[in-house]
C-alpha cells in the first residue's frame, strides 16, 4: 500500500487523433443509435438503451416522403436533443458539406454522419474528414467505398442499405458484398493484392492493412432498413458490429417497446429464444417500401 | 498473468470487448464473453470493458447479471473495470441517470463525461504508481473521472489532481482504455492482483 500518485505536471493531451476518434466508433460497438427529431423521442431512445442518438430534423422515411432538398439540421434542434439525453450525440452534413460538418464540429456534437440521407452538397469531392478533431461515419455499399471514406479520415463505417424504406435487403447486399471482399483479400497473396487495391480503386496500404487483420480498421456498422428485432439479429450474425435505426423506431406503432427490442436482440443477437421474447406483441412496424419501386435510391449517392 | 488456461470473463452486452479479449489472450488467458448468468461459472478474473454505461446497466439487468456480478465482485477475484466499467464498479455516480443503478464494489465517487464532450477526448501519457517500463499511454474518451475516493482506496494515477486509476483490494478502476493502446501492463497488474 505505499503505491502513491507521482505528482508530476500535467502531461500534454492530444485531442482529435485517430486513436480518440476511431475509440469512439468501438465504444459503440454492440449498440444501437437511433434516430431521433426531438428532445422527448431522445429521451425514450436513451430510455430504451441506445448507445447514442443521431440528432436531425426529418426521419429518412419523410425526407422521402417530402422530397426536395435535405440540409443540416437547425442548431436549435440538435442542442435541444443535446442538452436532453447523457449519452453521444450524432448529426448529419450533406456529403462534400464542410461548412456544416465545422458547424456540427462548433457545436460540440459527438459524432458527423456524412450522410446520403441528405442531398449531396459536393460532387466530386467528399469531406476531407482528417482536417476535423470530431469523427466521421460515412455511409457505404461495397469495400471500395469504404476504404476511400477511411482514407479521407473516417472513423466507422455503415453500410449505406436504403434508408426510410424499412426494407432491409440492401444493407444486406451492401454488407455481404464488404465482409465477402475482406474474407476474399484475407486469403489472396501479395500480387493478388496490388490488383484487389486497382479493381478496388483503394489505396493499397489500407488492402494490405485488411488484408493483414482480416477486417477493416474502423469498426463497420449497419443503418438503412432495419425496421424488426429480426433484422437487427440478421445484420449482427452477418457480422456487422452495432446497428443504426432511423425511420424504424419512431415510425412504429410503439416506438419505446420496439427500441427496448431492438437494443436487446442487438446484445443477444445469436439468441433466437430472447429474440421470440422481445418480438413478441411489438405492433406494427414501419410501413415498408419496395426497393424496386423507389423514385429515389439514396445509396447511389457518394462514391 | 499466471497460469495459462485462466479464465478471464468479460462482460459483452455491449461495449469494446474485442480489444479486451485481445488483451487477455495476448497474455496468456483464456477471454469468456459474459452475456448470461451461465457464463459466470468458474471464471478466475472480471473485466468490465468501455462502452456506454447506460445501456450496459440496463442490459445487465434485462440479463438477470446484476446480482451474480454483485455477487462475484464481492467474492475476491481480481476485477477491472475501464471506463463505462469504472461507471459500473463505483460505489456512487453523480451526472448519470435517476435510475442508473452500480455494482457498487469500489468506495469511489464517480462523474461521467467530466472531461467534456467528444472533441474533448485525448491521450495523454500518465504516470502511474507502482508500474514500470514507464508512462502509461492513457485514452480518455467522453471520460469520467473519480470525485471522491473512499480511505480504503489507492490512487495509482492522476490527471489535473483528479484520480483516473484507483484499486481497492482486488478491483481496479480505469476513467481511461488501457485496452485500445496495446499496452497491457495495467490488464496484467490489475488480473494479477498489482
Amino acid at each position: 500500500m505505499a503505491d502513491q500518485p507521482t505528482t508530476s505536471p500535467s502531461p500534454e493531451r492530444s485531442t482529435g487523433t485517430t486513436r480518440v476518434k476511431r475509440g469512439l466508433a468501438e465504444m459503440l460497438r454492440g449498440g444501437v443509435i437511433m434516430d431521433v427529431v426531438t428532445p422527448e423521442q431522445a429521451r425514450i431512445a436513451e430510455d430504451a438503451g441506445a448507445v447514442a442518438v443521431m440528432a436531425l430534423e426529418r426521419v429518412p422515411a419523410d425526407i422521402r416522403r417530402d422530397g426536395g432538398v435535405a440540409r443540416m439540421s437547425d442548431p436549435a434542434m440538435i442542442e435541444g436533443i443535446k442538452g436532453a439525453v447523457t449519452i453521444p450525440v450524432m448529426a448529419k452534413a450533406r456529403i462534400g458539406h464542410f461548412a456544416e460538418a465545422q458547424m456540427l464540429e462548433a457545436m460540440g456534437v459527438d459524432f458527423v454522419d456524412e450522410s446520403e440521407v441528405l442531398t449531396p452538397a459536393d460532387e466530386a469531392h467528399h469531406i476531407d474528414k482528417w482536417a476535423f478533431t470530431v469523427p466521421f461515419v460515412c455511409g457505404a455499399t461495397n469495400l471500395g467505398e469504404a476504404l476511400r471514406r477511411i482514407a479521407e479520415g473516417a472513423a466507422m463505417i455503415r453500410s449505406k442499405g436504403e434508408a426510410g424504406t424499412g426494407n432491409i435487403v440492401e444493407a444486406v447486399r451492401h454488407l455481404r458484398s464488404i465482409l465477402g471482399d475482406l474474407r476474399k483479400i484475407g486469403v489472396a497473396d501479395e500480387a493478388e493484392r496490388f490488383d484487389w487495391a486497382k479493381r478496388l480503386q483503394a489505396p493499397l496500404p489500407l488492402v494490405q492493412e485488411i488484408g493483414e487483420t482480416g477486417r477493416l480498421p474502423v469498426p463497420l456498422f449497419c443503418a438503412g432498413g432495419i425496421a424488426t428485432p429480426a433484422d437487427a439479429s440478421l445484420v449482427m450474425q452477418l457480422g456487422a458490429e452495432a446497428v443504426f435505426v432511423g425511420s424504424g423506431i419512431f415510425k412504429s406503432e410503439n416506438p419505446a417497446q420496439r427500441a427496448r427490442a431492438i437494443v436487446e436482440a442487438t446484445t443477444h443477437y445469436r439468441d433466437p429464444e430472447i429474440l421470440v421474447k422481445v418480438s413478441r406483441g411489438l405492433g406494427e412496424a414501419m410501413p415498408g417500401l419496395e426497393v424496386g419501386q423507389l423514385d429515389t435510391r439514396l445509396a447511389e449517392r457518394g462514391w | 498473468m499466471g497460469a495459462p488456461g485462466r479464465k478471464v470473463g468479460i462482460v459483452a452486452v455491449q461495449g469494446d470487448v474485442r480489444e479486451h479479449a485481445q488483451a487477455v489472450a495476448e497474455l496468456g488467458a483464456q477471454p469468456v464473453e459474459v452475456r448470461t448468468p451461465g457464463a459466470l461459472s468458474g471464471v478466475d478474473a472480471l473485466i468490465l470493458p468501455g462502452g456506454e454505461s447506460t445501456t450496459m446497466s440496463m442490459l445487465l439487468d434485462s440479463a438477470g447479471l446484476r446480482d451474480p456480478l454483485v455477487e462475484a465482485v464481492a467474492s475476491g477475484i481480481p476485477v477491472l473495470g475501464t471506463c463505462a466499467g469504472m461507471i459500473l464498479l463505483a460505489a456512487e455516480v453523480l451526472d448519470g441517470r435517476a435510475d442508473q443503478q452500480g455494482l457498487g464494489g469500489i468506495d469511489v465517487t464517480v462523474r461521467r463525461n467530466a472531461f467534456g464532450r467528444q472533441r474533448d477526448s485525448f491521450e495523454a501519457d500518465l504516470d502511474v504508481a507502482g508500474l514500470e517500463g514507464g508512462p502509461f499511454p492513457a485514452v480518455f474518451i467522453r471520460a469520467p473521472v473519480v470525485e471522491r475516493a473512499g480511505p480504503g482506496v489507492d490512487v495509482l494515477a492522476t490527471l489535473d489532481g483528479r484520480p483516473v486509476l484507483c484499486r481497492q483490494g482486488s478491483i481496479t478502476v480505469a476513467a481511461f482504455h488501457p485496452e485500445l493502446t496495446g499496452d497491457h501492463r495495467i490488464h496484467e497488474r490489475s488480473l494479477g492482483g498489482w
